[in-house]
């Protein structure tokens, strides 16, 4: 294609595909770019949780039960240190109650150690104790303090991210492959079997889904494995995304289906899942993965309500709704209120983020219209 | 042909409840073991009689549930057109019908009161963001938009009770405070049931007032530029009258279109958000039937849920075909 007596800026600009166009055109969106980089550091954050967990989401401290935030610093009232490090936690007893409550000690400092070793963990397949923070001599640190088992809830935020956006991406996976099925019936075929399709998908579309599918949930049995449960999950989630995206697919299968180059392609002897596969796909998967991007926030809400009132994922497993779930109690997030504000604050960002790519995605969806 | 317009649609709303029944009662039917088994449960544990698998047979014939699903089906739903026989709650070891009577009103007050706030403050919202686009206003209106989805409802009742709790000394959750909780219905418990609407009304719209709002906005920007619009400036009509006769009677109709979709939404967070704030209606006992396996209960509140949504859906489309004759036609 490129001939050589071009410049060669020209041949650059010729031979650019489809998706770096979009890339070029999404690069522009500032907000757009700005959401893609929260969520990608977030995913890592997930991704790595092992590695940047300083201490086991599971493991209990019991000095420490319901432990204020412990920010990392560099200096206190005895002056500068290079290394950072966290004030220490001290116990005292309520005078009328005698709960434990735990309070900084700004007198004790808790250096900082940077690659050392803790628990382990597998990441990739490999065994590995290493972590990026850990308290000075093993001790735990807890950087947005403890919750009331005194599990440190910076680790189990890391974990929860993890969960929450894998469950998300499943959860859509899910509902695209369902509404590919059924909205891609649907609008190839049309006739009689497109029309019972449609009243369905409207039907189900009238119905407050959230409240149906937490009978479905309620009806797992509770012996259930936790993977088992993440599973089922993820299949309940693709149950409430299909609707809208069966419909968007069935409406760009009619508007494509009598297009010249599909009759030619069937006059050409191709089969239907040729067609389907090679010729329909392609021509609309950008707008569907738009749809996709979209439909995410509504996943990550749903999951997160579900286990918010224990319909949903189950402790050991985590997730924002799980962590919500000490948030439940009032007296609880008086005295904590990050239990509330730390995953709260991971699912305002998560959504936001979603929502935002989508809209600069919809924008560079089109690049070959000339814009403004 | 208005009246076959209304009996089409009257014909479809039927057909849509019988479906919906068909699942209500298929999600009802999914917990392990059936009503028989739980009531043998619950009747013997503790106890120390032993149960056979006889005596969990005869409850189930005496109960009538060793007929085929479909029979089971038809008796339910038959029960329920007939008799209004919802069944018979299991936690609550009274007929769901009376649970239902009692608690039915707060759920009714909730999801009207917040339909109507969505549109008295959306529509207003929604127009000045159109006339003055660009302005911070505007964006404002657009930034919220974004925060309506992101803040779900049950988290923002969640952090509206941290802060009321915290800095003053509002008695949120429940629908009254404790002394007029079983005292008959006097002004001031009028007045006292009116200010514990206010959270839950705040959480349940917001997210709807921001949504509308941003119809009500895209609509009404295309209409203002129609040369109608102009011609009636040209006229002299007064701009009251200009923006309320012409551009905002067409920007109304994809709200109006949508109350079916306004009432399933606010439904779909009403149950969390009265587990959050502890509000005894409805949606809290539907969560609370389904941790307990209730499945009567859940079954009779998800139908009743589903026959509100649906005919309000039945409403929306005859105001719609009342405000908008052409839409018939399609």
């Amino acid at each position: 294609m490129a001939k050589k007596n071009k410049p060669i800026d020209a041949q650059k600009i010729h031979t650019t595909t489809y998706w770096k166009l979009v890339w070029i055109h999404f690069k522009k969106h500032k907000a757009g770019k700005f959401g893609f980089y929260t969520l990608l550091f977030m995913a890592l954050c997930g991704i790595f949780a092992d590695f940047l967990a300083p201490v086991h989401p599971q493991a209990r401290d019991s000095l420490a039960i319901l432990a204020p935030a412990q920010l990392p610093h560099f200096f206190d009232s005895k002056g500068f240190s290079l290394r950072p490090f966290v004030y220490g936690i001290k116990t005292k007893r309520d005078p009328i109650t005698l709960r434990p409550i735990a309070t900084l000690d700004k007198s004790k400092r808790v250096y900082l150690q940077f690659f050392s070793h803790g628990f382990k963990y597998t990441l990739l397949g490999i065994p590995l104790d290493v972590h990026l923070i850990t308290g000075e001599n093993g001790q735990k640190i807890h950087f947005l303090g403890t919750d009331e088992f005194g599990r440190d809830l910076f680790s189990r935020l890391l974990y929860a991210t993890k969960t929450s956006l894998s469950i998300g991406v499943l959860g859509v996976l899910t509902a695209f492959v369902l509404a590919l099925i059924i909205g891609g019936i649907s609008g190839y075929f049309g006739g009689i079997i497109d029309y019972l399709i449609q009243r369905f998908t409207e039907i189900i579309r009238v119905i407050p889904v959230i409240p149906l599918y937490m009978g479905l949930a309620a009806a797992f049995p509770k012996d259930w494995s936790s993977s088992k449960i993440y599973f089922a999950i993820t299949i309940i989630l693709g149950l409430i995304g299909w609707p809208t995206l069966s419909r968007r697919i069935r409406s760009q299968f009619l508007s494509l289906k009598n297009e010249d180059y599909v009759l030619a392609a069937t006059v050409a002897g191709a089969s239907s899942y040729r067609i389907i596969s090679r010729h329909l796909l392609p021509s609309f998967i950008s707008y569907i993965i738009i749809d996709l991007v979209i439909s995410f926030p509504y996943m990550i809400l749903s999951e997160t309500a579900l286990s918010f009132i224990g319909l949903g994922l189950r402790p050991p497993v985590l997730s924002w709704g799980v962590l919500l779930q000490s948030a439940q109690r009032i007296e609880v997030i008086v005295h904590s209120p990050l239990l509330l504000f730390a995953p709260a604050f991971c699912i305002f960002v998560a959504i936001l983020s979603f929502v935002i790519i989508g809209d600069a995605l919809r924008d560079a969806a089109d690049p070959y219209k000339t814009h403004y | 042909m208005m009246l076959r317009f209304i009996l089409q649609r009257f014909i479809g709303m039927v057909i849509t409840l019988f479906i919906v029944s068909i699942l209500v009662f298929i999600i009802m039917q999914l917990p392990p073991g059936d009503f028989a088994d739980r009531y043998a449960f619950r009747k013997f544990s503790g106890g120390s009689v032993n149960i056979t698998q006889q005596d969990i047979e005869n409850i189930r014939k005496q109960l009538g549930l060793d007929k085929p699903q479909w029979q089971l089906y038809l008796d339910w739903i038959g029960g329920i057109v007939t008799r209004l026989d919802f069944g018979t709650s299991f936690a609550y070891q009274t007929p769901v019908i009376r649970i239902i009577k009692k608690h039915l009103g707060y759920t009714l007050i909730l999801i009207f009161g917040s339909l109507l706030l969505v549109y008295l403050i959306a529509i207003p919202l929604g127009m000045l963001a159109a006339l003055k686009r660009g302005s911070f206003f505007d964006y404002f209106i657009s930034l919220t938009g974004y925060a309506g989805l992101a803040i779900p409802p049950f988290l923002f009742a969640l952090i509206l009770l941290y802060f009321l709790s915290k800095y003053t000394d509002f008695s949120i959750g429940g629908f009254f405070s404790d002394q007029f909780r079983d005292a008959p219905w006097t002004w001031a418990k009028l007045l006292d049931l009116g200010k514990h609407l206010i959270v839950p009304l705040i959480v349940l719209t917001w997210p709807n007032i921001a949504l509308q709002a941003q119809t009500i906005r895209a609509t009404m920007s295309d209409e203002i530029n129609r040369p109608y619009v102009t011609a009636a400036i040209a006229r002299g009509v007064p701009w009251w009258k200009l923006w309320l006769k012409y551009p905002l009677r067409l920007a109304i109709n994809p709200v109006i279109g949508t109350i079916g979709f306004d009432v399933n939404r606010i439904f779909s967070d009403l149950p969390i958000v009265a587990i959050v704030l502890n509000l005894p209606e409805l949606g809290q006992f539907l969560i609370n039937a389904y941790l307990d396996l209730d499945m009567y209960l859940a079954g009779a509140i998800l139908l009743i849920l589903c026959f509100i949504i649906v005919f309000m859906n039945f409403v929306s489309d005859v105001l719609l075909a009342c405000l908008d004759p052409r839409i018939k036609l399609e």
